[in-house]
């Protein structure tokens, strides 16, 4: 059994005058103050990396800089999923007794501290280098062409994924720390800049800078804490020229072994923190795990269906579309969205009934999936 | 041996066939990523195939590319069975079919798909 003891999350948007330690300093000390806990009673500590801050080595890089001296260090690297991936490990670190409290942590000044550019084309190096980046090919491409075979096999219009950022947006106006709050329509979604057919430019995650943490525990230190469930992974290939299906991915496998793992069942879940770099991606993740039928998100999201007071809120912050995407920090803020969400303590965003949370991230081209099953405790 | 392939700038597709269990894949390697068979057989692909994915490009990633931008992005069904990245004419859509001829852009030999008529 473990526990989410404390989160911390700064603002998304841009920090100029923040480097990659900055960010992760400032949301690992929101994090020790929300669990109550002070540096010396963290005797674990898990990282990602940062594109503006290579380093062989960030997480001992990082806990001489704050000041740990943990019995258990690790960087970890999986995209997308990375913020995901590291609650896992927390969580099975705890749960085998190798640390008590466990500093998952992440910053990056992604927006900030290098070119546009450059960050579109660091991000493409998940493609491959030989066969796909010498093509001029983008992120964004790659999520373009998965689109293209998935609108065209299941009826999706563009519409229906505009309506995913729509709703994003909408959240995103009730959260203080949001890069972007100022409400947009499903017509200006589908007027924005062309990136890659059919992403246009509303349609894609913008680069932040920004940091989020959140302690992982074997034993709660305040009233708060959340209990991780269940937790679960399937990776299926990297580059999407070698993904078995455009249509069909790894993540109703991955998510299918996080509520096996928990004992509960997908009609339990009444929260959903769900990966949304792009609109396709978050379409075709809510469909492939079920919450949506296929070629359904769409409509749903017009419906009210995830709208924070609706019957299954999603992404209330308003996701990496509209929150923020600062790399491994991005999902990371799902996670700390959905700790508030579980404990009440979301504020003018407060779901109804949030119990069971079903959390889910993705890295490289719906490549690498994670899937997290957290609860409120009593 | 001498076969021609794009990745080593000369006008050709090659991909690779596992003499044991059958399999075939693209991205080249010394063994069956299936089975393990060492020695896999590396094969001239004909160029034709089918459009499985698209997607037009408008933001591209330096500056040799904006030059091209906007650009197709393809991705085919080689009509041997695996598949492949490209670029291809603006007309290609989903379930054309396409056959591949060789460019340069960007300062790279490119795969460049058009409609067979």
């Amino acid at each position: 059994m473990s526990f989410i003891t404390g989160v911390g999350l700064t603002a998304y948007g841009s920090h100029p005058d923040k480097n990659t330690l900055d960010l992760m300093s400032e949301a690992a000390a929101l994090a020790l103050a929300d669990a109550q806990l002070a540096r010396g009673d963290i005797d674990g500590l898990v990282c990602g990396y940062s594109t503006t801050m290579p380093h062989l080595m960030l997480s001992t890089v990082f806990a001489e800089h704050f000041g740990l001296n943990p019995a258990y260090a690790h960087a970890i690297q999986l995209g997308g999923a990375t913020g995901f991936a590291m609650a896992m490990l927390a969580h099975h670190l705890a749960e085998s007794r190798v640390a008590n409290n466990i500093l998952v942590v992440a910053g990056e000044n992604r927006l900030t501290g290098q070119t546009r550019d450059s960050a579109v084309q660091t991000l493409a190096q998940v493609g491959h280098p030989v066969y796909e980046v010498p093509l001029g090919a983008t992120i964004p491409a790659y999520y373009a062409l998965l689109a293209s075979r998935y609108m065209l096999e299941h009826g999706t219009t563009e519409s229906d994924l505009a309506e995913l950022a729509v709703l994003m947006r909408k959240h995103a106006c009730m959260h203080p720390g949001a890069q972007f709050r100022a409400p947009i329509t499903v017509e200006a979604v589908l007027e924005s800049k062309p990136i890659a057919s059919p992403l246009k430019l509303l349609d894609c995650c913008p680069v932040s800078d920004g940091g989020a943490a959140f302690i992982v525990s074997r034993v709660r230190s305040n009233g708060h804490a959340v209990r991780i469930r269940g937790t679960g992974q399937a990776h299926s290939h990297q580059h999407i020229s070698a993904a078995p299906s455009l249509t069909q991915f790894a993540a109703a496998t991955s998510a299918a072994k996080a509520l096996d793992a928990a004992g509960a069942k997908l009609a339990d879940v009444n929260y959903a923190a769900i990966y949304d770099s792009f609109t396709i991606t978050l379409t075709v993740l809510l469909e492939e795990i079920g919450i949506a039928p296929r070629g359904g998100a769409g409509r749903q999201a017009r419906e009210g269906i995830y709208d924070y007071d609706g019957p299954l809120p999603l992404n209330t912050h308003g996701g990496l579309l509209s929150y923020g995407h600062c790399g491994v920090g991005g999902a990371m803020a799902h996670l700390v969205e959905t700790h508030r969400q579980l404990t009440n303590r979301a504020e003018n965003r407060q779901s109804r009934n949030a119990t069971l949370a079903l959390l889910h991230g993705d890295g490289g081209v719906l490549s690498s999936h994670v899937s997290l099953v957290l609860e409120r405790v009593a | 041996m001498n076969q021609l392939d794009w990745t080593s700038d000369t006008d050709g597709i090659t991909y690779q066939c596992c003499g044991q269990c059958g399999s075939k894949w693209y991205f080249r390697r010394r063994f069956c990523p299936r089975c393990g068979t060492p020695n896999a057989s590396t094969l001239q692909a004909s160029g034709a195939g089918i459009v499985h994915a698209r997607t037009l490009v408008t933001r591209a990633p330096t500056d040799d590319w904006r030059a091209h931008a906007p650009y197709l992005i393809v991705m085919v069904d080689a009509e041997e069975g695996f598949r492949l990245m490209a670029h291809g004419s603006t007309e290609l859509q989903i379930g054309t079919r396409v056959r591949a001829r060789f460019i340069v852009r960007a300062g790279r030999k490119i795969p460049y798909f058009e409609k067979v008529q």
